[in-house]
């Protein structure tokens, strides 16, 4: 299949990142189901053992192993797994040692346990090893099998560590397999087959976090991809309303006029209602206004930015598909 | 909704006997304002207080004008009334060097801090933030310069990470894992496996070749090297554990009227209760208030759609419809406080209101306490 006129068009491997609270799995989600779309095939990763995917699909919890979950819009399908680093050493140690059985003594001895509490970059490397499997693997055809992978990273605040494992590893083994697996992975994490999309707010904590987060991500010589501003409302005042009502001159006057006629209030009450709505406004074009800032500051990062709206009844599957299509009208997938 | 009581939230700082207050709850929640803005307001009614925080994002210290992550707490202010304000953001690397430093012997504690496993641990291990947290606040209750502490929970993925991180490090270092690790060094430092059976032995060989040799042996060395200095590191735990439980101490679950995060706002009450830790209530921020909300959501609605379908005063029917959309997050908001307050009606419950602007400086934080106290 011909490579889609997107912003992404030679990704393989979407990382997406973001601040908690953001809505990290929710965009993750939507955009598997974007990419998906027009006949391809792509598969959605989860890592932290949430299950977070499941929640969102409405699915009883997914298994260690690649599911359907989902038909994009215009053909195309979305395939989920949750990688559990555990079964993801059984399976390494299978595939590169033939070790099941030893493995499984590992396990049962407690020492994977031991390996990511006292080494997070150990169950980091594994994790991240079983993704790009899944970027690289190939199907009989010599054609890869996934046309697009997209993970379900763990936080802004972590990304730079969870991603960089051979520097994570190195300290840690400086020779043997897992030092060389970590630069098989480092190769495609590193490649401009990679793109780390951040999920933001417009708000200053998630902003600044986002900032940060591709800094640090750049200085470790890893790929950003875009910004995707979450949850963004419409604005419902006109842009002149909002300026005087920032200053605190907002017409509460002409307002109760306005509320007489809509027959809200008597005579009597409309000046106080008004005021009181005015009041109202005010905040509303403040948080507008700082709104306006956060997005301005987010221009700094130099990356394409996409808006996705709130969904006013929360995040259900109709959510999601709504966001895989601003997605797409926007060009990130 | 039935109506909680009201969280007092002076008569806790104003009681002389309040001695710790622990401020616990989702991520994202503004547990950190809330505690920062506690301290001050403690200090500003008399108290000598020290605000200990874990959160990496360093907010706390930007409002507080602290800038490094520091293991010695900084006076941020002395307001009149003889009260203080001392704040920290943990170190936790050298809270656990201090540690390590302070219970073996030097040449032992070189081997430790050197060892790259010990590295790895001290600054990642998801349970050592909560770990230290815990023993920093055993020592500054113990330094006895501060009457009151008020400490801010690391974001953790599970709530009550800090309350389970001591077991949980104590109970991986006393794992079977370990054993086999220190085995070698008990039985006179032989090799690591040699005294282990045939089963074992397959093991050791996938892990030499899984890890590499050199792996095996840092880890070795670690293990033994902790294990020494361990004992020391449970029985504070322990003794921190039981200063959590004793009567001076106030736990403060902080919530945001949010599913997630009141959902776990219930699980916290109930963990508490089941540890035996003294809850003192709920604070719920960023509440969205209406100044106008005798205008219900439906009518606002109806009136805007009237104006609309008129003509007539455009701009009065977008501030209707924005009012509406008001109306309709403050119910949905308290649909969401109230299953709270159904499962748990003894629990006293504060509101904060939601602010347009975060929060920068002390000015900030004291409206907070305000808000906190008299809302």
């Amino acid at each position: 299949m011909d490579s889609p006129d997107t912003d992404w068009a030679d990704v393989r491997l979407h990382v997406v990142t973001g601040k908690g609270g953001t809505g990290k799995t929710t965009v993750a989600a939507a955009l598997a189901l974007a990419l998906a779309s027009g006949g391809r095939k792509v598969l959605l990763v989860e890592v932290e053992g949430r299950q977070g995917i499941a929640q969102i699909f409405d699915l009883p919890p997914l298994p260690y192993e690649e599911r359907r979950i989902a038909v994009a819009p215009d053909g195309g399908d979305v395939y989920a797994l949750a990688i559990d680093p555990e079964e993801a050493m059984l399976e390494y140690m299978e595939m590169f040692y033939g070790m099941r059985r030893a493995g499984r003594a590992l396990t049962k001895m407690g020492i994977v346990d031991f390996a990511t509490t006292v080494a997070p970059g150990f169950r980091d490397v594994l994790v991240t090893g079983k993704t790009t499997e899944a970027v690289r693997r190939r199907g009989r055809n010599g054609r890869r099998v996934y046309d697009a992978v997209v993970l379900d990273a763990p936080p802004t605040g972590r990304i730079t560590r969870f991603l960089n494992v051979t520097k994570e590893v190195a300290g840690l083994a400086r020779v043997g397999p897992i030092k060389n697996h970590s630069e098989l992975v480092s190769g495609v994490v590193k490649s401009p087959e990679t793109a780390v999309h951040f999920v933001t707010l417009l708000e200053e904590m998630p902003v600044q976090e986002t900032l940060d987060g591709i800094a640090e991500l750049r200085a470790a010589g890893l790929p950003a991809g875009g910004i995707f501003i979450n949850m963004v409302r419409q604005s419902l005042l006109p842009q002149a309303a909002l300026d005087t009502a920032v200053k605190g001159r907002f017409d509460s006057e002409e307002l109760a006029v306005g509320l007489k006629a809509a027959g809200v209030t008597d005579g009597s009450q409309a000046q106080a209602l008004a005021e009181a709505l005015a009041e109202e406004v005010e905040e509303h074009a403040h948080r507008t206004e700082l709104e306006r800032a956060e997005r301005e500051s987010l221009t700094e990062a130099g990356l394409t930015r996409y808006e996705l709206p709130l969904l006013a009844d929360g995040v259900d599957l109709a959510g999601l598909y709504e966001l895989a299509e601003s997605m797409r009208n926007q060009g990130a997938a | 909704m039935r109506k909680p009581a009201r969280l007092d939230i002076d008569a806790i700082l104003d009681d002389k006997g309040t001695r710790i207050i622990v401020c616990c709850g989702a991520g994202g929640v503004g547990k950190t304002t809330t505690a920062a803005a506690l301290g001050l307001r403690a200090a500003e009614r008399g108290r000598c207080a020290v605000v200990l925080t874990v959160d990496p994002a360093r907010r706390l210290a930007q409002s507080m004008g602290l800038t490094e992550l520091d293991n010695t707490p900084r006076l941020v202010s002395s307001p009149e009334g003889g009260g203080q304000l001392y704040a920290m953001m943990l170190d936790m690397k050298r809270t656990f060097d201090e540690i390590i430093e302070a219970h073996a012997d030097p040449e032992r504690a070189r081997q430790i801090l050197s060892n790259p496993f010990y590295q790895s641990l001290s600054s990642s291990f998801s349970g050592t933030q909560e770990y230290m947290a815990m023993e920093k606040l055993g020592q500054l209750r113990r330094s006895d310069e501060w009457d009151l502490i008020i400490v801010d929970t690391p974001p953790s993925r599970s709530a009550l990470d800090f309350l389970d991180a001591p077991e949980r490090l104590g109970r991986f270092l006393d794992g079977r894992f370990i054993k086999l690790l220190t085995a070698p060094a008990k039985a006179g430092g032989r090799s690591a496996f040699r005294l282990l059976n045939a089963g074992f032995g397959l093991m050791a060989g996938a892990m030499t070749k899984l890890l590499g040799a050199q792996v095996i042996k840092d880890l070795q060395t670690f293990v033994s090297a902790l294990d020494a200095v361990f004992g020391g590191f449970r029985q504070r735990a322990e003794m921190t554990y039981r200063l959590l439980q004793a009567p001076g101490t106030a736990f403060l679950v902080v919530a945001a009227p949010e599913r997630d995060a009141m959902r776990e706002a219930s699980y916290f009450v109930e963990r508490l209760a089941e540890e035996r830790m003294p809850l003192a209530g709920l604070v719920v921020n960023r509440v969205h208030v209406s100044p106008a909300s005798g205008l219900s959501a439906a009518r606002s609605a109806a009136a805007a759609e009237d104006l609309e379908s008129r003509g007539e005063h455009e701009l009065t029917a977008a501030v209707l419809r924005l009012h509406a959309g008001r109306m309709q997050l403050a119910a949905r908001e308290s649909r969401e406080q109230e299953h709270f307050v159904s499962a748990h009606p003894t629990v006293p419950v504060v509101q904060v209101r939601a602010m347009s602007e975060d929060v920068h400086d002390l000015t900030g934080l004291r409206e907070i306490g305000n808000l906190l106290a008299t809302a």
